[in-house]
Formats: structure tokens, sequence, C-alpha cells
């Protein structure tokens, strides 16, 4: 879509930036949308810290000898990076940042249900935040981010007590957001917003929500039994108390697991958007891409065991979790097929944010399918534990994630911001991003399947060249996800004043100001139209809607 | 060049085969999804893109669709789910007659116990076309055993045993990695697996050999004073241990459960926890008082007054191609 901006009014118009300035006007606000910038900024910087290590562990990885840091040193980098990125960044970013900022505009309300809950749920995770920041400074911690026990319990002298409570502390800011989005999405949504008429966003952040919320208790429960064991030895998981060290992998993957469902859903939800609006296009099968949310939310809970097929389970138990397995892939597969049938007969538009959605597509999809790899069983054996696994996740978790997350920021930084990114520059970063991603992780499935375990400080030497390429490509990467920072605070001050809607896009959202004001809407909306109305938009009137097949 | 870049690993068992070959159908299948995939996204993005004045077709959906790209998709799963299941359930079942290796996993090194007697730490020198059978155990926390080359994994825990098996085909030197991340020097924990010829192998054992493990732990059965009670008659004050391994045991809740491995361990180190059924809960733990080494021998030599392993071993190696049966690709 061109960038031809309207003739700007350089009238100061009030709006939820401009309202108030000052230190207490945003420390203590209640909008969504302050808050969901308060995130921002904090996720920004915990994402920064997170890839540092990530920068740290590929340098040390050059070479096969351990020869940039210490062994220990380098066994906290990882354990931190996939602490910091998973609970720090990954988890709170698509849900606390963009649904905080749109839900309730996208249903047409004032504020989520619970603004103070907001606001506290953020001082949480800053609370957390601070408490994992002193544990990463005061020495850290070395237990790898999944805290296996007995090592975690009995054996690890890194600061085990400080990162569990950091994250049990973050978990609960994770419960209130999903709590306060559930309530807001049944109880707020403007007349004649049906649940059928949801941007397929909230739909994904509902789903979402349910996750955070049956799920993180049970991480937060299993810390609790760990800092027990740990400090007052009680036995629960350390066989030399009388415990069972497979337990804490069922109650850690009981809820690591559906995690990585609350780092992609919010992102699924994000490329449903953008694939509508730069396809000028209802979304293929509405429903199904809504009902499979649900479904994913619901059967991620099925599969935790699937971490475990070679941890001690019986054969019996492997073979029940690799089918139940099978039946996540179904879903995701859907969501594929449905976001590619939408591109049929589009009309559409290369803005950054649809670029990124499609490097979402290709990412999402190997991910998706190395993912099958690793539920048959058979070949579980070989690759779990291996760098195939690291590739897998990635893929998912930062190729999959990460690319929602900057699409979706790109696709409604004008609303966010009131300004416009420079557009060549995006279109750059997120090819740079796409190139960078497949440099730093295809090879390491490659170093998976020949042997090479993760969490590896020093390796034989003939895996070298892989590495080599994974730390070239992580670099390019690193570069990819520089430029929309550097960027974004550049349009902030000096990019081109936004228009209400510069993507001609439907959704509540859009009909109101760039940025919007305190309460959204000037009055509350009243909503007659479909989802994705892109017919009405482009024509001024509904058009015939076919029905394919 | 291939020395530093390797794209395959060395495929030295019976199980590195069926393995692969599910490997390479799955690289397949999910190449073709892959493309198929990325065709349609390149020619809609192609075909349709933005032109002044052509508008968008609005399409709802479509449930035959929907349909067929559901089960489609869950008919190849389950044929992925089968297939890896059977690679699966082969590579967990052990042969009869594998020859045991008692494995010993401490921060940072692997002890590993022959049945025939010998002690090594950091490799492991087996024969060529036998069956071999680990059962590990953890001093500390959690490793785990793997060879890629055999595509071999298992977790080793403290408190049990846990064990695998593989059968290697090729003669060489191979990686053994821990795979389970286990504290500082997690990446040194590695050691060889050196599968050699039958006819090297038996020089190899022969040298420096101590006599088999159940020795070793016949004698230490005696030093501990065990056969006082676990007498060879039915007279002793525990239950007498002739050819108890591998048997159902009547505890004394009515439960049955079967001696193996992990049983006789847990009755020495924990022996309240299951009373065999008749006797009185008089004996006293051994934790603290052997080690695992001590351990193993004893499930060892536990284990040959029940159809004596050694002569087993003996057996197996005498007919090496024998078990290897049954073990192509699926």
């Amino acid at each position: 879509m061109s960038m031809a901006t309207p003739i700007v009014t350089p009238v100061e118009r009030e709006d939820y930036l401009n309202k108030e300035y000052g230190v207490a006007s945003w420390l203590l606000t209640t909008d969504h949308k302050r808050i969901a910038l308060l995130y921002l900024i904090s996720i920004t910087f915990f994402f920064f810290i997170g890839g540092f290590f990530a920068l740290l562990i590929r340098l040390e990885l050059l070479t096969p000898a351990g020869d940039l840091v210490q062994a220990d040193t380098y066994n906290k980098l990882f354990t931190m990076h996939g602490q910091v990125m998973v609970f720090f960044f990954l988890i709170p970013s698509i849900p606390a940042v963009l649904g905080n900022f749109l839900i309730p505009m996208m249903i047409g309300a004032k504020d989520l249900a619970f603004p103070r809950i907001n606001l506290l749920s953020w001082y949480l995770y800053i609370i957390a935040g601070i408490m994992m920041l002193h544990c990463i400074l005061t020495g850290g911690v070395d237990t790898g981010w999944t805290f296996y026990t007995p090592f975690s319990t009995a054996f690890s002298n890194t600061k085990v007590i400080e990162a569990g409570l950091a994250i049990f502390v973050s978990g609960f800011s994770s419960i209130l957001t999903g709590l306060n989005f559930v309530v807001t999405i049944h109880r707020m949504r403007a007349p004649g917003m049906t649940w059928s008429r949801l941007p397929l966003f909230v739909w994904s952040h509902y789903a979402t929500s349910i996750i955070q919320i049956l799920g993180t208790p049970v991480i937060a429960i299993t810390l609790v039994l760990v800092v027990a064991e740990r400090a007052l030895h009680l036995g629960i998981f350390d066989p030399k108390l009388g415990g069972d060290p497979l337990l804490f992998q069922h109650l850690f993957w009981f809820y690591s697991h559906p995690a990585v469902y609350i780092m992609i859903l919010p992102s699924m939800g994000v490329v449903s958007e953008v694939i509508a609006c730069f396809s000028r296009k209802r979304i293929f099968g509405y429903h199904f891409v809504a009902l499979s949310s649900l479904a994913i939310a619901v059967f991620g809970f099925l599969v935790w065991a699937h971490h475990m097929f070679v941890a001690g389970i019986s054969v019996y138990a492997a073979l029940v979790f690799s089918l139940l397995s099978y039946s996540v892939a179904v879903p995701s597969a859907v969501k594929v097929f449905n976001w590619t049938a939408t591109l049929y007969k589009g009309s559409i538009h290369y803005d950054a944010p649809m670029l990124y959605a499609f490097g979402f597509l290709g990412l999402f999809t190997m991910g998706g399918l190395t993912g099958l790899f690793l539920a048959a069983l058979g070949i579980d054996v070989h690759v779990t534990d291996t760098y195939f696994v690291v590739a897998h996740f990635h893929y998912i978790m930062v190729g999959g994630a990460l690319m929602g997350y900057l699409g979706g920021l790109h696709f409604w930084w004008p609303k966010i911001s009131g300004r416009l990114y420079p557009e060549g520059w995006a279109r750059l970063a997120a090819l740079i991003v796409f190139v960078g991603f497949n440099l730093t992780f295809f090879p390491q499935f490659i170093l998976g399947y020949v042997g090479m375990p993760r969490r590896y400080y020093q390796y034989p030497g003939e895996f070298q060249v892989l590495n080599v390429m994974s730390t070239a490509g992580a670099t390019v990467l690193g570069i990819g996800y520089l430029l929309p920072m550097i960027y974004f605070l550049w349009s902030m001050r000096y990019g081109k004043p936004a228009p209400d809607n510069p993507w001609k896009a439907a959704g509540l959202e859009w009909q109101t100001q760039s940025p919007p004001t305190t309460f959204n809407f000037e009055k509350e909306p009243v909503v007659t139209w479909e989802a994705y109305n892109y017919d009405e938009i482009d024509t001024g009137h509904k058009e015939e809607v076919k029905v394919v097949g | 060049m291939f020395d530093n870049f390797p794209l395959w690993p060395a495929r030295a068992s019976t199980a590195a085969g069926n393995v692969d070959a599910l490997y390479i159908f799955l690289i397949i299948v999910s190449g073709m999804m892959t493309l198929l995939v990325f065709t349609a996204i390149v020619i809609f993005a192609a075909r349709y893109r933005h032109r002044r004045g052509v508008l968008a077709e609005q399409i709802e959906g479509s449930i035959p669709l929907e349909v067929t790209w559901s089960i489609i998709p869950l008919g190849v799963f389950m044929v992925i789910f089968v297939w890896g299941a059977v690679v699966y359930f082969h590579s967990r079942t052990p042969p009869r007659d594998a020859t045991d290796v008692y494995v010993v996993a401490k921060q940072w090194m692997w002890k590993l116990q022959h049945a025939e007697g010998q002690r090594e730490i950091n490799s492991l020198h087996i024969p060529v076309d036998r069956d071999v059978r680990l059962i590990m155990t953890s001093q500390d926390v959690i490793h785990s055993f793997f060879v890629p080359a055999f595509r071999m994994k298992q977790d080793v825990l403290p408190g049990r045993y846990t064990t695998a098996w593989f059968h290697a085909t090729k003669a060489g030197t191979y990686h053994l990695f821990c795979a389970e991340y286990c504290g500082t020097q997690h990446s040194g924990m590695i050691g060889d697996i050196v599968v050699m010829e039958p006819a090297q192998y038996e020089a190899w054992m022969s040298g420096g050999n101590t006599g088999p493990l159940s020795a070793t732990g016949e004698k230490l059965f005696a030093e501990l004073g065990c056969a006082t009670c676990h007498r060879s008659d039915t007279q002793g004050r525990g239950p007498t241990l002739q050819g108890v391994f591998g048997q159902p045991v009547q505890l004394q809740d009515g439960r049955i459960v079967t001696a193996d491995e992990n049983y006789i361990r847990e009755s020495i180190l924990d022996p309240g926890s299951k009373i065999v059924n008749g006797f009185k809960p008089v004996m006293p733990t051994f934790q603290g008082l052997v080690n695992e080494e001590q351990v193993n021998a004893l499930v060892a030599y536990v284990k040959s007054l029940s159809g004596a392993s050694a002569v087993k071993t003996n057996t197996a190696m005498a007919q090496p191609t024998a078990p290897a049966k049954g073990n192509q690709v699926q």
C-alpha cells in the first residue's frame, strides 16, 4: 500500500500520549495503552539482555575449545538467556504489549475490565524483573532454564532460589494479564461485537489467556517445591531424600509445553490481522482459524511428556504422548492452510508487516514440520537434547513468535505512536531478519542430527563449520533486530504523522484517531458489520461472498 | 573436507538404519508439505499482487476444503506416529540374551563394568555384532548416555536403573556424549565407544581381567554377611536368592512384582519398601555401605544365581549373528 499521507493538520489533538506529562502520569496510569507502552519499554530492555547472552553464547561456540568464557560462565549464559527470553520477553511480548494496547479497542471498549489489576501486573513484572536482574548481577544461575532436579535442588551452587522466585513472581503478572483479557473479552464487547465478529487477534488472545490462567499456577507450584527442597531439604524430587526427579519434569513441562503456545498463539493472531489487511480479504475459514486457536490451547495441555521420551518414562506412556502430540499439529496445519488460502484471489500489498507475516509463515511451517520429527518416538530418541531441538524451538519461539511480534509492531505502530515508520528500512529489516534467522538456525538441524548435544561449552572439532555458519547468521540476525529499534525511535520524532487508518484496515482500532484518546472512542461504537469487511472498505458496499468447494 | 563438515552421522548399529529410514521419510514428507505451501504462497503472492482497479474476491471459506486439509495431514501424521512407535519399541526392547554392561555416571565421568569383569572409565570396548544391554544409574544428577552413531540415547537417573541396548554393526571408534545437562563439565563428560572385531575384543578382554562381575559380587555378598540370612536353602531369615531373578515375587501387601535389576537394587538400598510375603522387615539398609559399582556387582551376582549370565554371555558370543534378525528397516 502506498504511504501517500493526506495533508497533515497541524492542530494538536488530545490523545493518550499528550494528555498528561510527568513520571507519575505514567507510573500510576490505568490506561491500557500507557501500560502497554510501559511493557514495551521493559520487555525491550530484557530482550537486549537476553540477546546479549545469546551473542556471547554464539561467540563462545565459534571455536571447539572453550576459550572465550569459563565453563561455569557459559552454563550461566545459556541458562539466563533462556530464562530472560522465555519469562521476561516472549511470554509477555505480544499479549502484554499489543494485546494490552489493542484488545479493548478491537472490541470497542474504553479499557480492560480491571485497569488497576492491569497496572498491578506490570508492577509484578517489574518486581520480578528486578529480582531476576539482581540474580544475574550477583552471580547468576546455571541450571538451564529447565531447572532439572536434582541438579537444581542439590548440586548447583548458584542462585537457584533467587531465579526461581523471580520467575514465580513474573507468573502472577502473566496470570493477571490472562484473567483481565478473559473477563474483558466476555464482558466488555461493544453492542453488535458478537463472538463471530471478533478479530482473530482477540480469539487467539482468548486462547492464550486460558493457558496463562490454567498453566501458570503449575509452574509456580513447581518452583516453590524446588525452593522448598533446596532450602529446607524436603524430599520431593531428589532420590537421596526419597523424591522422584521425573515428577519434577512432569510438573515443569505441564506448564512449559503449553507456554510455547502462550508465545505462538498471539503471534498467529497478529498474522491473521496482517494477512487479511494486506490481501484486502476476509480470512479464509474464519471459524476454523478461531476454533483452531482454542483447539491448540486445549490439546496443548495433553502433550507435555513428549519432552521426556528418553527420561525414563514407560514405553506405553511414551506411545500415548506421541500420539497426542500429533493432535496439536493438525490445528496448526489448518491455520497455515487457511492463511495461504486467504491470499488466493486477494489484492496483495507488500508492506513491511506483510513481509513479516510471510516470514512467519515460512519459519512457522518449518518449525512445525520439524516438530513432527520430534513427536515421532524413534527419531526423538536420537535428536532430543541435541541442537535439532534447539533449532526446532527457535523456529517456533523466535522465528514464529518474534516475526509476529515485529510484524504486529510495524502494523500498529502508526496507531501506537501516531507516526509512520520508514517503510524502506522496515522492509529491509524484515528481509535481514528472515535471512539471518535461517542462517543461524538451519545449520543447527544438521548439527543436531549429526549428534551435537545442546548446552555444550566445548565440542569435537568436526562440528565447527556448522557452528561457524550459525554464529555468522546470528550476527546478521542481531543487525536485523537492532534496525527496527533504531528506526522506531527515530520515527517517534522524525516520522511523518500517521493518519487514523493508514492501511485502510478493518477493525475498530482503526476507526479511532491515531494515537487514540484515553478512552479510545468518542462514544461507544455499535458494530453492524462482519470482521474483515474489506469489500465494504474498498468499494463502499458489500460484495457477494463466495463459498468455494 | 567432510571431516569437519559432517552432514550425516556414522551408521554403526542396527537401530541406526531404522532411525535413518524414518528420518529420510520425514524429510521427504515435510519437504513436500513445505514445497506445497511455499509454492502456493509464491504463486498467489505473485499472481494476486495488488493492481489498480482490481479488487480482491471475497471468499468465506470452504468446509470440504477444511475437512480435506485436516484429514489428509492427520492420516500422514498417523503413519509417522506408527512408524516412529515401531522404531522406538524396537529400540526399547532388549533381546533376551544380551550381554550386560553396568554404567555408573557421575559428574563428570562414565564408569563402566562389563559382566565379564573388565572395568573402564570414559570408554567402552565392545565387539561388533553382539547385543549389548546397558544397565545404568547415576551417583548424583541426571545424565544421558548418547551414542549418535548408534542413534541411541537414554537418561541416566540417580536412585534407579534405566536400561538401553544396542547392536553394533561396524568396527570403529564413536562418540559417547552426555546429553542431559549436568553441571560445569557437562561438555567434558564424553568418551569413546570402541567397537572391535570379535578376535581383537577377545584379546582386549583377556588382558588383566579380574574375573566376572558376578564373582566380585559373590565375594562382596560373603563379606557383607548377606549369606547369613539369604541362604541357598529356604531356612534363612531372608528369602533365598536362588533362581529369584526375573521371576514374579509375591509381596506382603499382596502386590506381585518382577524381580528385575531395579527390584534387586531397591531391596539392597531400601529393603523395607518391598517385603517378600512371609518374611519380616529385619534387613538393614546398605545405603552408604556399598557404592553404586558394588551394588552393580551384587545385582550381577544375584542374576548369576538364576541361570548364570556368564554362560549366556558365552552363547551370545558363540552365535554373534543370531540376534540381528528382524532388525531391518521396517
